[in-house]
């Protein structure tokens, strides 16, 4: 069973992102996405100071079994991107919301994470999937 | 759609902890939690798979030899008894209808078919079958193969069977069980096929003797990295072998001797040099080929027919269908990108065997 921690707000398209204490939100793919995709060979993330929109394609992770693209869950600026998942992209299967985050975001609004899923509604999300 | 079949190992893969996917009318175990690491298992230690889904078929009867001599492009006249010859099938245009191993054993043949082109392979041996000869397709039996340079050694403890001495490409009887010096990985090991009611046993003394249980995943890797062809995606009914790098495979005969009639083999010798032909691709840049993929070369444009990401040499290989005399630097589209490759003759990985 996958983990979906309470805190976190959720993408339909399997990104997670969280706000931090200085207003920056920081994005990764969950635990169920990861599970899905199996080992993850190869991440490619956003430019810093990159524009990403809500919604919008910002990145691409591959798996031993396909490739997927990455949305970026709100509008903002890229303020970082987790350069150790360029030689470790085995982090997002061992630590999806730890070491294995992929970019950090300056959002134009942070309420725009309010238009995500909860934890309790990613879940249900995910078990109507299968 | 009907219910996928279940290997006598199924429930050996729940409790391993398998992901299992439904896999040309099976269910199948796409790995156990990490397909890189089923994969470094095989090349460094002693890896195994259950391959049951495999189409086992024997043939007997005094038209045997007379009929394989026909269907299979390779020719099992000189194989001697305990000797395995790998090859094709092909139809009237020689396209591949499968590749297969066939067993020469005391009483006839065993051929070993793919399980995604099993029905195809069955009809099309019924149809061309003699009434010397009788098919028995096997369905009481299971077959695992014990893989990587551990593999003789694991066996051995597992089974009290030493298979050390069995040359490449040969097999022996203990009892009711075949032992083959065969695989499809590219590393040293064994394939048995045992009779169905001992394979979870069997399975079990391999875990004991530490095989680590692998899944379709890494045989997909594994096979690749080999440079071995799997049928439905570098090869199919539409490619001759000799434009998949298998026309060492097929046996023309001498030229004194009398012509040997097998199908196909009218029009493979108008396709003796097609223009597209088989070969391998590496990535230079980041990025995985993945099949359909198009490759640019000096030559004009080819088609990726099975890429991945090399988990031994840390990045993308591919098998590509190319203009012949393709050489050198190349162009893969990945996605949006084109990123420079480099044209190169399987196996990517030095052989370990």
């Amino acid at each position: 069973m996958s983990e979906t921690p309470e805190e976190l707000h959720y993408a339909p398209s399997h990104e997670w992102a969280r706000l931090e204490e200085d207003g920056t939100v920081t994005v990764g793919i969950t635990d169920h996405a990861q599970d899905a995709l199996g080992d993850i060979v190869y991440v490619e993330l956003p430019d810093e100071e990159q524009q990403v929109e809500a919604g919008a394609e910002a990145g691409v992770v591959e798996s031993v079994k396909a490739a997927s693209d990455i949305y970026a869950p709100v509008t903002g600026v890229v303020i970082a991107a987790n350069e150790v998942l360029e030689d470790a992209p085995e982090r997002v299967n061992e630590d999806p919301y730890g070491d294995g985050w992929f970019f950090r975001i300056q959002p134009d609004d942070p309420g725009e994470l309010e238009d995500l899923l909860d934890a309790a509604a990613y879940d249900e999300m995910c078990s109507e999937e299968e | 759609m009907t219910e996928p079949r279940r290997t006598p190992l199924y429930d050996e893969h729940l409790a391993c902890g398998a992901r299992v996917v439904p896999f040309a009318g099976w269910s199948m175990p796409l790995h156990y939690g990490s397909q890189i690491a089923e994969h470094h298992a095989v090349r460094q230690g002693v890896g195994m798979f259950d391959v049951s889904h495999m189409r086992v078929i024997d043939v007997a009867g005094a038209g045997a030899t007379d009929f394989l001599r026909t269907v299979f492009a390779g020719d099992v006249a000189s194989l001697a008894r305990g000797r395995a010859l790998y090859g094709v099938l092909l139809n009237d245009n020689a396209g591949i209808i499968d590749d297969a191993i066939v067993y020469r054993t005391d009483d006839g043949y065993r051929v070993v078919a793919n399980a995604g082109t099993s029905e195809r392979v069955r009809s099309w041996l019924v149809r061309h079958a003699s009434d010397e000869t009788h098919l028995h397709p096997r369905q009481d039996v299971a077959m695992l193969a014990v893989q990587g340079p551990r593999a003789i050694d694991c066996f051995h403890e597992a089974t009290g069977l030493d298979a050390s001495a069995l040359p490449r490409f040969a097999f022996t009887w203990h009892e009711e069980r075949m032992v083959a010096r065969t695989g499809y990985t590219g590393e040293d090991g064994v394939e048995a096929i045992v009779p169905a009611e001992e394979a979870a046993s069997l399975w079990r003394r391999l875990t004991e003797a530490s095989a680590t249980p692998a899944g379709l995943g890494a045989r997909d890797t594994l096979r690749l990295e080999a440079g071995l062809n799997l049928h439905g995606h570098d090869m199919d009914e539409s490619t001759p072998p000799t434009a998949v790098g298998l026309g060492w495979t097929v046996a023309w005969g001498e030229d004194d001797a009398p012509v040997r009639r097998f199908i196909g083999r009218d029009a493979l010798e108008r396709q003796r040099r097609p223009e597209q032909v088989l070969r391998g691709v590496v990535l230079e840049g980041r990025g995985v080929m993945r099949e359909g993929f198009a490759v640019a070369t000096e030559r004009g444009e080819g088609v990726v027919t099975s890429g991945i990401f090399s988990p031994t040499l840390g990045y993308s290989i591919a098998l590509a269908r190319l203009p012949r005399g393709s050489k050198g630097a190349c162009s893969v589209q990945v996605r949006s990108r084109e990123v420079p490759g480099r044209i190169v003759r399987p196996p990517f990985l030095r052989s370990n065997k």
